[in-house]
């Protein structure tokens, strides 16, 4: 049986914010009494992940995403409720916690900028105990699967977004973590540097059995790599299970265009019960419903001369984009 | 690498304090008042800016960049107290000064022939780790002072206000033999008298307490180092990670 690797119990998170009236008046006030405020950023909220399991963590901006992420890796301490990740308390950062885990936040970097990667390579190595002929073997192998070569010689400022972001997940898994924390890991990268990103995580969550938990805003990045999301809405969970789930219930209906081979063809199809969503000519939209495709599907090749037809999913990030307003979702 | 090399000697020629302050007591014979030959004056001064270069901190302005830029998340997250990769870079910087320090004291002896001795080995072994004991005590107690940013955010404000007594009461300014004796016996309790003066005068040659300000600088490290492991300790409980 996969045993758990993260057990979050009753998690909230409260922040103090200062709040301050406008203009002179409200500064002055604010220097000789400083009014704060009590802001829970998130509330009561419990899961588990299995070992070698990709999770998506979804939500609008604000809602919390990142402080779950930055409490998972004891970057931050948690207000109230229990957290074990491995077997440990993150927040005490055991250093046997610390060579097991990995934080990557997109746009934010550890490679130093004026240095060749490699020097951040092998320091990063010598952090985590690993003698040089071990920290060349990763290296090579790392870069292999990341496809970088000469990057690795040239000074961080010099090189592309990407090349940077390849050579930051280079420092950042070059101690082998079983668990990856990955905040918007594409954030400013191009389509195909996204997609090699996603390619490499796949092959090293297959390769490594690593656990991987993910944030994004690019719903490419959660639907090919995560099987199960958890939505976060104003830091409560609103949804946590399958994400092909999650998608069913958001979009009961496919869109199917039928091209008929004549116009009367087209007039006996929208005539016959199914609900109809246009029509042009010999061309039809109808919408069917997810269970019963199939047989709608096999009816209409039987029944009707048609030339051509097409399946229309509706566009991922609309069905999602209804997830992020939502408090919860019962499936 | 034109503009590190540029980088490099500012940083060096930026310590040179002592030799404006070793113009002024000359200028008007204020050794006079506290028996200081115009040599032992001007080997001092010297020597306290080979101290000053080797022993100076800023630690408190880079963790509170690299806190408030979100850099220190990264940090934090490594088997490795961020506080060492800080202590790494002094350490890195120290060796990088050490030519254009060296080149400094040759024009130094160029227009003060006079001055030239050369420190028995024992004497300048014993100046090297006073130096560094020096080092070791403004780094704790700018450490202490860069955790406030867990609380703070502006932790260099306060850092400011330690500046003052920094400069006046180490010696960088003037001997702190030549300050009244009243005034001396309350110096010589506080950690600043053991940052410049009492490494320039062991260096210099000038009478000094050797084994009484090496024990001194090895009591503050002793006090100074759990502080710093509390205010840490709890400093990153307070952490937010903002900026990241």
């Amino acid at each position: 049986m996969v045993q758990n690797i993260i057990d979050v119990r009753n998690l909230s998170k409260s922040f103090d914010i200062a709040s301050k009236e406008p203009g002179l008046k409200g500064t002055i006030k604010h220097f000789f009494r400083r009014q704060t405020k009590s802001l829970k950023v998130i509330k009561d909220i419990s899961f588990e992940i299995k070992e070698g399991e990709i999770v998506g963590f979804l939500g609008a901006n604000g809602a919390g995403k990142t402080t779950i992420l930055k409490m998972l890796c004891g970057l931050i301490y948690p207000s109230e409720g229990s957290i074990l990740v491995s077997g440990y308390l993150p927040f005490k950062r055991k250093e046997n916690f610390l060579k097991n885990i990995t934080l990557i936040m997109g746009q934010k970097q550890q490679l130093i900028w004026d240095l060749p990667p490699i020097e951040s390579f092998y320091l990063n190595a010598s952090i985590y105990d690993l003698d040089k002929f071990e920290a060349k073997k990763r290296i090579k192998k790392l870069s292999e699967m990341l496809e970088i070569d000469e990057e690795l010689f040239i000074p961080v400022r010099k090189l592309s977004l990407g090349q940077r972001m390849k050579s930051e997940l280079l420092a950042a898994l070059i101690h082998e973590p079983s668990i990856l924390f990955l905040d918007e890991p594409t954030l400013g990268l191009d389509i195909n540097a996204q997609r090699n990103l996603r390619k490499f995580l796949q092959k090293y969550n297959e390769k490594t059995n690593a656990t991987i938990c993910l944030t994004s805003h690019y719903m490419k990045d959660i639907t090919s790599l995560c099987k199960r999301v958890i939505c976060v809405h104003e830091g409560a969970i609103s949804y946590d299970g399958k994400l092909d789930l999650l998608l069913k219930k958001l979009s009961p209906v496919k869109e199917i265009l039928i091209v008929c081979r004549s116009e009367e063809d087209a007039i006996k199809l929208e005539n016959s019960g199914f609900t109809v969503k246009n029509k042009v000519k010999n061309e039809i939209t109808i919408k069917i419903e997810n269970n019963s495709i199939t047989s709608s599907l096999k009816s209409i090749l039987n029944n009707f001369d048609i030339e051509d037809l097409f399946i229309n999913e509706p566009p991922i990030d609309e069905v999602i984009g209804k997830v992020l307003i939502k408090k919860e979702y019962d499936i | 690498m034109l503009e590190y090399r540029v980088e490099i000697a500012l940083w060096a020629i930026s310590g040179i304090i002592p030799f404006f302050m070793l113009n002024i007591w000359t200028n008007n014979n204020l050794n006079e008042s506290i028996n200081i030959s115009d040599i032992m004056l001007s080997r001092y001064f010297l020597c306290a800016f080979f101290v000053r270069q080797f022993s100076v901190v800023w630690v408190v302005f880079s963790f509170e960049e690299d806190s408030l830029m979100g850099k220190v998340s990264p940090y934090l997250i490594q088997p490795l107290n961020p506080f060492l990769r800080y202590f790494a870079q002094h350490l890195a910087e120290q060796i990088t000064r050490f030519p254009f320090a060296l080149i400094i004291a040759f024009f130094f002896f160029i227009f003060n022939p006079e001055s030239i001795w050369i420190p028995n080995l024992g004497i300048l072994l014993l100046s090297i780790v006073s130096t560094f004991l020096s080092f070791l005590i403004q780094f704790l107690i700018q450490s202490i002072v860069a955790c406030l940013c867990f609380w703070t955010e502006k932790a260099s404000s306060i850092e400011r206000l330690l500046f003052i007594p920094t400069l006046f009461l180490s010696g960088l300014l003037a001997p702190v033999v030549s300050f009244p004796t009243y005034v001396k016996s309350w110096i010589y309790l506080t950690p600043f008298p053991y940052l410049i003066d009492f490494p320039a005068n062991l260096l210099s040659g000038n009478e000094t307490n050797i084994s009484g300000g090496i024990g001194m600088q090895i009591l503050w490290i002793f006090l100074l180092f759990p502080l710093f492991k509390k205010i840490w300790s709890e400093g990153t409980k307070k952490y937010t990670a903002m900026g990241s």
